[in-house]
């Protein structure tokens, strides 16, 4: 790869950057994944209030914190999530293709009608149109345009992919898959068990769906993510390409198999629960040879995830990965399921995986990124460090504070405590979670007032910039 | 194979997820295809229409403003009470899909942690087999406790109140009041009042254990056939 590149640059046939990516995009989707990520909170904030009995809003129909719930939930993952990774394609793709997407217009087109499917999914829940299944409550009338738009996301980022001829980089492995499985798990989540199929089967389907939600849309444009940004941070290769092939390979067959442990203990045949538990527990192994590969990367560096910000976040994104996946393994066994299923442990290690892997990668990105597509420094390099601290402590508290509380509440149920036992000793857990959760929404505040000041200073020295951007290209 | 793209669109894209789906949702689909999907025509029991009625007597005018009144002749206003019945549960259901009731309480009864002593029967396939449940309504987190034996355990006036005002009759409950489902007061539910109303009694009506679920015990029959 790397001689390939020098060969490249020797004959000059290498694309300028501008030529590539569309850099104004990928900060578009960064405002749009953050002003997402902003309604998330609230809303989550929102239903942290109400457990506690302190809802500030009056009962009203489309305030209701039942809906601002599933707002929550879809917010964070088709608004921030779906936002932010695709901002961060638009960079990756076309530098490790060395081609454009297929097309710009039809980029701006898919942004804007990204952002119509999360606005109109948000309206039509305050407006009680959700449907049954987790992260697939999206109306209705909504389920076609988006299958449509992750149809159109797959042509744009896949053609390129396509057109490259030799070895494909890990990161493309995951990305290329990626935009299939996407693709295939929307549609099976709201199509079928809305219209085919019920009852226990529909239970296996969403199992999967939710499952596959994370592990076949999130999991892979993540770990594709990190394979690109930790060796151009570190300047140094993967470890282990092996190891890479492993982790890829072995993701692709034991993740699609496991939807079925979201629901243990249900009506679902027992061979079905079995075979989904084996599958998790496979899984881990997986897991842990990719961790080495990345502390492999790392051995050796000198402390740099240490004084390296974007790098920091992504290792600590690692190291929560590393602690779900063990927490997977633990409470997918049908002994732990008995104790923890439907208390706020699952709650936490949601919070754990979304927030404490996934957004922080996310965020770590958007660090690096955001001051070499604006050409200036952090505004205040230190709000950088406030953002980081606040948002990976509050995770930590509240990931931790939840599990702990779930254990309780699932002691208080098997010991047939009346039900109002198991809320009232929640109410410690619950009011420490608001307090971590708070602290996460100020870490992300700052960080947008952060953005929009930087973005400003660039603005003021744009003059300087954009004639000297003018005579290179003359 | 493993780092081209047909491998990877082919066998990781589109066969993995093939083998998971086949495995893990059309196996199921198919063990279950004796048991067809009832509609909810079909779901109106004689408790559920018992319920149902009792609306009719205990909140009269809302009643009749949500569905009019009765025909007179007795054969048909039974049809009558069974096809408004039937659309309640239908939008009782939407209801409760689209309040998010499914986010804090679940509907289902494991086998294990003493649920069946706390709610009685633990859930069976056959009993998720309507339109009800698509998608099923399993549910994931227990803030409130499970609905699926709730029918007929309370009556239809306390679910009235409670949905006005949880606090009311469970101290310190967390639960979000929901006054749009009346009008103004909790003796006026308004249409989704009564349907939601309905949908709640429904749950746990096909049972045999209804409505003392955790109570029941059956009979072996021998022991029945010794003491006659």
């Amino acid at each position: 790869m790397q001689a390939a590149t020098d060969v490249m640059t020797a004959e000059h046939s290498f694309p300028r950057q501008e030529q590539l990516v569309e850099e104004r995009l990928v900060l578009w989707y960064f405002v749009a994944a953050l002003t997402f990520m902003t309604v998330s909170m609230l809303a989550g904030i929102l239903m942290g209030l109400q457990l506690l009995r302190h809802n500030p809003l009056p009962p009203i129909e489309v305030l209701s914190p039942g809906r601002w719930r599933m707002i929550h939930t879809n917010a964070i993952a088709y608004g921030f999530l779906a936002n932010a990774f695709l901002g961060i394609m638009h960079w990756v793709v076309p530098r490790l293709t060395l081609r454009p997407v297929f097309s710009r217009p039809l980029s701006y087109l898919i942004f804007f009608a990204w952002q119509f499917v999360v606005l109109a999914t948000a309206v039509g829940l305050m407006f009680g149109q959700a449907q049954g299944l987790e992260w697939g409550e999206t109306p209705v009338w909504i389920d076609p345009v988006a299958q449509l738009g992750l149809l159109l996301v797959a042509i744009n980022f896949g053609t390129p992919i396509l057109q490259t001829r030799g070895p494909m980089y890990v990161t493309l492995w995951y990305y290329l898959a990626a935009l299939v499985w996407t693709f295939l798990t929307y549609a099976m989540g709201n199509f079928v068990p809305e219209y085919f199929v019920c009852g226990s089967s529909a239970g296996a389907v969403g199992g999967l769906f939710i499952h596959d939600l994370v592990g076949l849309f999130v999991t892979p444009l993540g770990w594709g993510m990190m394979y690109y940004f930790v060796p151009i941070l570190l300047k140094r290769p993967i470890w282990s390409h092996g190891l890479s092939l492993v982790g890829f390979w072995g993701l692709a067959f034991f993740y699609p198999l496991q939807g079925i442990h979201h629901f243990l203990y249900t009506p679902i045949p027992m061979f079905l629960q079995y075979g989904a538990v084996l599958s998790t527990i496979a899984l881990e192994l997986v897991v842990v040879t990719v961790i080495i590969n990345f502390i492999g990367t790392l051995y050796g560096t000198g402390g740099a995830c240490l004084t390296n910000l974007p790098l920091r976040y992504f290792y600590t994104g690692i190291l929560f990965y590393f602690l779900t996946c063990l927490q997977c393994a633990l409470q997918v066994t049908m002994t732990f399921q008995a104790l923890i299923h439907f208390t706020d442990w699952v709650v936490g290690h949601a919070h754990m995986v979304m927030f404490g892997v996934f957004s922080l990668w996310q965020l770590g990105v958007m660090t690096y990124l955001i001051p070499r597509i604006l050409k200036t420094e952090w505004y205040n390099p230190a709000w950088c460090e406030w953002h980081y601290w606040a948002s990976a402590g509050g995770l930590l508290v509240m990931a931790g504070d939840l599990i702990l509380g779930g254990l309780f509440q699932g002691w208080s149920w098997a010991a047939l405590h009346p039900w109002e036992t198991s809320i009232h000793l929640s109410i410690p857990f619950w009011s420490v979670r608001i307090v971590a959760g708070l602290v996460m929404f100020a870490a992300q505040l700052l960080f947008i007032v952060h953005f929009y000041l930087t973005w400003r200073k660039s603005l003021q020295t744009a003059p300087a910039v954009v004639p000297a951007a003018g005579l290179a290209t003359a | 194979m493993f780092e081209r793209k047909s491998g990877i669109i082919l066998i990781a894209g589109i066969g993995f997820f093939a083998l998971a789906f086949l495995s893990n949702a059309v196996v199921p689909v198919l063990m279950y295809r004796h048991l067809p999907e009832q509609t909810a025509e079909q779901l109106v029991n004689g408790n559920l229409r018992y319920q149902f009625e009792d609306l009719a007597q205990r909140f009269p005018q809302a009643f009749e403003t949500a569905y009019g009144q009765p025909p007179a002749d007795p054969e048909k206003a039974g049809r009558w009470y069974d096809e408004h019945c039937a659309s309640a549960l239908k939008l009782g259901h939407q209801i409760y899909v689209g309040e998010g009731c499914w986010h804090c309480h679940s509907q289902f009864v494991r086998p294990v942690s003493n649920e069946d002593r706390r709610w009685g029967p633990v859930s069976k396939s056959w009993e998720y087999q309507n339109e009800l449940q698509r998608p099923v309504m399993f549910g994931t987190r227990r803030v409130g406790p499970d609905l699926s034996r709730e029918g007929g355990r309370r009556s239809s006036d306390w679910h009235a109140v409670h949905f006005f005002e949880p606090e009311a009759l469970s101290q310190k409950s967390p639960m979000p009041r929901y006054p749009w489902l009346f009008d103004g007061s909790p003796d006026k539910p308004n249409i989704r009042g009564l349907a939601l109303i309905t949908y709640i009694q429904w749950l746990g009506s096909w049972h045999e254990t209804y409505p003392y679920y955790e109570d029941y015990t059956a009979v072996p029959i021998k022991t029945a056939a010794a003491a006659e």
